[in-house]
């Protein structure tokens, strides 16, 4: 059988943003609602 | 109850019309490709962290103003906004993540490492032994005035002190150490250069 001379995993571990960039996504999202009035496009963000 | 995997156009319909759970299912679908591959052209944390936002961010607002149509797939719309804000980034700072080598531009031309090589290293050393053992081989009262005016960085008048002799003596015996060694590496045709 060959034999495994690697103790590491070739795959780096996954890459993830940190919590808090998701959780501003997320909050920013609920926070946010558009409106539109013909060709103008009003942004609304919730306090 | 079995667990359904809506599919993004589906979780996409469901946010735009005012799901929001649908959205933290999208991110956390796909975050760890979107974020690998800001990274991977990026190569800094904090800037990587910077664009995934701004992407989600454009994201969001494309969805919300209902200017998004499923023409393609979610990923791959999302992966080209990262890209068009990674190259925005780099406009911004001026500079280009990596120089490719050219057959008249060589990144290692401006890339110089002044230190000595394992090769100049070992010759360094070859001539130190050289030169160590021709010392070895004059006369005590010549091997004497070089060792203490080359190694101990003497002055004349300091080797004429310690040896008992007069300047005038000790620079005559420098010379025939340096006559004598000379004419023992010319004889013998040694090469002590690095």
């Amino acid at each position: 059988m060959a034999k495994l001379y690697s103790k590491k995993k070739k795959a780096s571990p996954k890459m993830l943003p940190k919590k808090e960039t998701v959780s501003f996504l997320l909050s920013y999202s609920k926070a946010l609602s558009i409106t539109k009035a013909g060709d103008l496009t009003f942004e609304t963000i919730a306090n | 109850m079995a667990n359904v995997v809506l599919p993004d156009a589906v979780l996409v319909k469901n946010y735009v019309g005012g799901d929001e759970i649908a959205l933290a299912t999208l991110i956390e679908r796909h975050q760890s490709k979107i974020y690998g591959f800001i990274y991977s052209k990026v190569m800094d944390r904090d800037v990587t962290e910077d664009i995934f936002q701004d992407t989600f961010i454009k994201v969001i607002k494309t969805l919300k103003t209902k200017n998004y149509n499923e023409e393609g797939k979610f990923l791959p719309w999302v992966m080209r906004i990262a890209h068009n804000l990674i190259v925005d980034h780099f406009r911004k700072t001026k500079k280009m993540p990596f120089n490719r080598d050219t057959e008249e531009y060589s990144v290692f031309s401006i890339m110089t490492d002044n230190s000595p090589n394992i090769e100049s290293r070992i010759i360094s050393e070859q001539v130190e032994v050289d030169l160590q053992r021709l010392i070895n081989e004059l006369p005590d009262d010549q091997r004497e005035v070089l060792v203490m005016r080359i190694y101990d960085d003497l002055s004349f008048k300091e080797i004429a002190d310690l040896t008992g002799v007069s300047i005038n003596t000790a620079l005559g015996r420098m010379r025939y150490a340096l006559m004598n060694l000379r004419k023992v590496i010319e004889k013998n045709q040694i090469i002590l250069t690095n």
